[in-house]
């Protein structure tokens, strides 16, 4: 299949970075060290071009309808202005995405009608989009803008001091998963959000792609340092945020995963999976997502077994790296229940050999 | 990309210094921009007889783990270990200068005639265009 370009792949590859095919499309990895890159975040602040998320907006006159029973969050919460992380459960128990979802404002609608923008993992867009459309038998209207939608998330504690060089919308009052529309260097309409997959504060742009490399190049004037998917997946890795096919998919339950706090059972709407997710709260799940950390050097990855004392597998790793921030090694992985004890020591296999880790609560990082 | 003509090649992104019976061996530097910074170097194979193809260590890079594998048969006699200097932990000279300081293993060949099977720097320039 043929690579799909960002409009800045160009200047991605101009800038240095290291590219790398994900979700279809060429992305890049990193422009220095991802370390280097992770700490700028952590410290100052940096740009992502995460273009690459799709972005669906539902409208309609049953919109919050058909959203109340296709995810398992409670939309019903959300006022215009305000965002949600969510999942989209499956009829299996599993779950088809994970996704934020943006109640948008009245200004968007005709009379009676509620809209939402649904930005779910680039890998996901297509099965997403069959998988919502066929439970969508509400009046609803679902508007694919992922092509036409360019997103940037500048992260990290500087990050509204270099926006509000750019915007007259005061940031300062913009809440966490609370989101605006406004003017961002005379482009209007650029949905600026209080949110982010870093847990290093800061705002994701969502703006029509034409006006992408204009950002893009103020934020280098400025100085913005510009990151890699590599970051980012250490970043959020050292947060316990959850990353789709890594660590949640379609064969695991949000219970599992550590997400019954965006699955809400008690409400009376029934969504896909509902029942099991039910009966797994009152029963408890066989499994559940740990976060532990190493000794030493060598580094858990997707796949490796994890083992009780003796020779029993109990479960396998899902996500890991060498935490930048705290310079020793740290991961995720689902284990057997009764193993998922915080401050116990389970085995994990790399190489030839088993190294212990102790199972911590997540985030590792505590700013 | 730097592919030096003095030296030999395998597609796993090794390469090979012969020195009469001895060769020293590491990682390219095309396979060291690939793999991006490495944070660590293990070899658990110090002494060890190892053929062809087998794994004789692993490096840690941030985003990914990868083995190394041995080019041709040989006796593991020396492990590079300023590479892992406790408190500097420096595997960052394999990305500095990996046929340099950064070389990873010396080893008694065992049978020279498996080094006409490597590929020659033109050949291994082929394999990553």
């Amino acid at each position: 299949m043929e690579l799909r370009n960002t409009l800045l792949t160009q200047r991605h590859i101009t800038l240095g970075a290291r590219m790398m095919p994900f979700a279809g499309f060429n992305m890049p990895v990193s422009y220095s060290t991802i370390t280097e890159e992770h700490l700028t975040v952590r410290q100052s602040c940096g740009v992502f071009d995460v273009s690459h998320m799709g972005e669906f907006i539902v409208r309609g006159v049953e919109a919050t309808q058909f959203l109340l029973h296709v995810l398992s969050n409670d939309v019903s919460k959300l006022s215009p202005g305000e965002a949600q992380y969510s999942c989209i459960p499956n009829n299996q128990g599993g779950i088809v995405d994970d996704l934020l979802v943006y109640r948008l404002f009245q200004d968007q609608c005709s009379e009676g009608e509620q809209a939402y923008m649904l930005v779910v993992n680039a890998s996901n867009i297509q099965k997403d989009w069959d998988w919502l459309s066929s439970q969508n038998t509400y009046q609803a209207k679902m508007i694919d803008i992922s092509d036409r939608t360019a997103l940037l998330a500048v992260q990290g504690p500087d990050a509204a001091q270099v926006l509000q060089t750019m915007t007259d919308v005061d940031l300062d009052q913009l809440g966490y998963y609370t989101f605006t529309k406004g003017t961002v260097l005379g482009k209007d309409n650029v949905l600026i959000s209080a949110t982010g997959y870093t847990g290093a504060g800061g705002f994701e742009l969502y703006l029509d792609q034409d006006h992408v490399t204009v950002l893009w190049d103020a934020l280098m004037d400025r100085r913005v340092k510009p990151m890699g998917l590599g970051a980012r997946d250490t970043l959020r890795l050292e947060m316990g945020y959850c990353l789709y096919g890594n660590d949640i998919d379609d064969d695991t339950s949000p219970l599992e995963a550590g997400l019954s706090w965006i699955t809400k059972l008690k409400r009376d709407h029934a969504f896909p999976s509902k029942e099991i997710f039910i009966r797994q709260n009152q029963e408890g799940v066989n499994r559940k997502l740990i976060a532990f950390k190493l000794d030493g050097k060598r580094v858990p990855r997707h796949g490796y077994q994890i083992n009780d004392h003796g020779d029993n597998q109990i479960g396998a790793v899902t996500s890991g790296t060498m935490s930048p921030s705290l310079g020793y090694p740290i991961g995720m992985g689902y284990v057997l229940k009764k193993y998922a004890v915080l401050g116990e020591t389970i085995q994990i296999k790399m190489g030839k050999k088993y190294y212990p880790a102790e199972i911590v609560k997540a985030p590792f990082y505590k700013s | 990309m730097n592919i030096p003509s003095e030296l030999r090649y395998t597609k796993d992104h090794e390469w090979v210094r012969v020195e009469d019976n001895f060769a020293y061996v590491g990682i390219t530097d095309f396979a060291q921009s690939e793999l991006g910074e490495l944070v660590y170097v293990e070899v658990d194979t110090l002494g060890d007889e190892v053929s062809e193809g087998d794994v004789f260590g692993t490096v840690e890079a941030v985003k990914t783990t990868s083995d190394l594998f041995m080019p041709i048969d040989g006796k593991v006699l020396e492990f590079n270990d300023e590479l892992n200097e406790d408190e500097v932990d420096n595997p960052g000279a394999i990305n500095e200068d990996p046929y340099g300081k950064g070389w990873i293993v010396k080893i008694l060949i065992t049978n020279k005639d498996q080094i006409e099977g490597l590929l020659t720097s033109e050949a291994y320039a082929e394999l990553i265009s």
